[in-house]
């Protein structure tokens, strides 16, 4: 008897579940830059990541970047970027929208761990709307953690202060050119 | 590629005019009529129209060549391999633990100094596919194992998970895995890294009601009902506890366990950032495997909640064992009150910095409270508890030392007390 009341509750469980997917691609990165930008993305810029940045990088990341330079897209201010970040085992990737220094938006595209996958729903995502980067280049607002979820929670939030920082630079340097 | 070709028309520029000048000054040449040099500066125009497009086609090769050296340069065995290596799909991690205890017995309790690398752990996983994976953990307590006919030796080697985890359905909403895992139940029995966790030693309520560490062979699935809400199911081998009917006692920890009777265990938690709630219902037919005279069926109800708000934080567990009244009564191995196991705690901590936090937490559990006899006939105290206080520093994210000072409340007929400091350095990676 108590064999199937377990198999009832598997079954009624089942029934339950919520038709999103728990790991996978959410969303293609190419789609999160032309939905940022109505449909029309920009053309790609690069960022050069330099020597003097590696340093704040290697404060933040807790690790040089691999790639030389970092592609970007931006248009009226808003910056978009696509970054990657290893919770515990396989790299999340996220997508994340800067302007004028404040943390826009912010979404899971891709999620390969195994455990965590709470930290693509808006209810984690949304604590970022607004954030900023302080002088020490942390957040200027706590990030609420999910348990279960830790080591995806310090992935994204580490991205987060990733993009706030990058945003600086790629400004800086949209700003020589104009 | 480009400097040679705008070499050869500024060279053929040049040489062109100083022709014509050189023509014109020594008035040995023909001078060119109109209609020649526009020929000319037509033809020059053609030719740096066509070296612009070739400088076009070479800027976007050196972007595409640039970008396939950034993709080899991150590719630990370079695009030759062509797919991700055996190394790649194949992690490690682990923990450890190093404590020092510096207790002083009281009300019959025995004074304990000692230092002990009580756990080092080593995590290896393996990913076959997407969708199936491996997981184990593999670890050396206390530091030394050494082949003692009485089995008295310091420490044991234990495999406390090994499973085959296989994602299911197009949605990958649902997984189900087969092996030896932990039972989800409890705060730490899944997640006991040192620096998760505060205090040296693990809490007594997740030691001796919820027999953390704990974990079993079986098969289970989980997945997530909505959006923060968690479900987990297993049916696995069970506890054999002995005549004392002490559950700690009752792990067999998959070594040639015993499998007359199964267990089943089920956990709903629902997460949010800041916020966990969860609870575990877990039973068991027999929880002596039909090994001793009076068996008794077990259930397991636990309950817990985990509150932050901005540095702070609060951690409160509730658990009980409910076992069959028959095997407490008259009799030399009977009043021992354990058809009645429960226990619970409070943690509240702050964390002062980024990288110190300070706790204190007040606990209470007692394995016999079915109502426990002495030999007189007296009713025995078994109520335990136990407060804590202290200080964790995290120098990195991953890596703890903590402090902390204990005072029990132990009756001298239920073991006697132990008060005093507790030191640790845990790491996890």
């Amino acid at each position: 008897m108590t064999r199937c009341y377990f198999m009832i509750a598997v079954v009624a469980l089942s029934a339950l579940a919520a038709p999103v997917i728990a790991k996978g691609t959410y969303q293609e990165p190419d789609a999160f830059v032309a939905e940022t930008f109505g449909g029309d993305p920009p053309e790609p810029s690069m960022l050069w990541i330099r020597k003097s940045m590696q340093r704040d990088i290697m404060d933040i990341m807790d690790r040089k970047l691999k790639t030389l330079r970092l592609r970007y897209w931006t248009r009226d201010g808003r910056y978009a970027y696509i970054l990657e970040e290893v919770g515990k085992e396989k790299p999340i990737t996220v997508g994340l929208v800067v302007r004028e220094g404040e943390m826009e938006k912010i979404q899971i595209l891709v999620f390969r761990e195994v455990r965590g996958w709470e930290v693509r729903h808006p209810f984690f995502t949304d604590q970022f709307k607004g954030v900023k980067l302080d002088h020490k280049l942390r957040l200027d607002e706590k990030i609420d953690g999910i348990s279960g979820a830790t080591l995806s929670v310090r992935a994204v939030t580490k991205l987060a202060r990733l993009s706030l920082y990058l945003f600086q630079h790629c400004a800086e340097l949209n700003a020589e050119k104009s | 590629m480009f400097r040679d070709q705008k070499a050869r028309i500024v060279a053929i520029f040049w040489v062109t005019i100083s022709f014509i000048v050189l023509c014109n000054v020594n008035g040995q040449g023909v001078v060119p009529s109109n209609a020649d040099m526009w020929k000319i500066i037509q033809q020059q125009q053609e030719e740096i129209r066509a070296l612009k497009e070739k400088l076009n086609m070479v800027e976007k090769d050196v972007a595409i060549t640039g970008e396939m050296i950034e993709q080899v340069a991150e590719q630990p065995g370079g695009l030759a391999e062509g797919g991700p290596s055996w190394a790649d799909k194949t992690s490690i991690g682990g923990y450890g633990e190093l404590h020092y205890n510096e207790l002083t017995g009281k009300n019959g309790g025995s004074d304990l100094n000692r230092v002990d690398f009580h756990r080092f752990v080593l995590y290896y996983g393996h990913q076959f596919t997407d969708r199936i994976r491996f997981f184990s953990e593999f670890e050396l307590e206390h530091a030394l194992t050494e082949d003692t006919a009485d089995g008295s030796g310091a420490g044991e080697v234990e495999l406390e998970q090994a499973y085959v985890e296989m994602d299911l359905g197009d949605l990958q909403l649902h997984a189900v895995k087969a092996g030896v895992f932990l039972i989800p139940v409890g705060i730490l029995n899944e997640t006991h890294e040192p620096p998760t966790f505060y205090g040296t030693e693990r809490n007594n309520v997740e030691s001796r009601i919820i027999p953390s560490t704990w974990w079993e062979a079986g098969l289970a699935l989980s997945g997530e009902v909505v959006p923060g809400l968690n479900y987990d199911l297993a049916y696995t081998s069970g506890l054999q506890v002995p005549s004392s009917y002490t559950i700690r006692s009752g792990r067999q920890k998959v070594a040639n366990a015993t499998a007359e009777d199964g267990a089943y265990s089920g956990r709903l938690k629902w997460s949010i950032p800041g916020l966990e709630l969860a609870g575990t219902v877990h039973y068991q037919t027999d929880l002596t495997q039909r090994s001793l005279a009076r068996d008794s069926d077990g259930l397991l109800l636990e309950g817990h909640v985990i509150w932050e708000l901005g540095q702070f934080k609060l951690k409160a567990l509730y658990a009980q064992w409910d076992l069959d009244s028959s095997i407490t009564g008259t009799g030399s191995d009977l009043d021992n009150g354990k058809d009645d196991q429960f226990g619970w705690y409070i943690e509240p901590s702050f964390k002062i910095t980024e990288n110190i936090g300070i706790f204190a937490r007040f606990s209470q559990w007692d394995e016999n409270a079915g109502g426990r006899v002495n030999s007189s006939g007296g009713s025995v105290d078994t109520e335990k508890e136990q407060f804590d206080i202290g200080v964790n520093w995290w120098p990195h994210e991953n890596v703890v030392l903590k402090l902390d000072y204990q005072n029990q409340y132990i009756h001298s007929e239920a073991g006697g007390e132990q008060d005093g400091f507790n030191f640790g350095v845990g790491y996890q990676f």
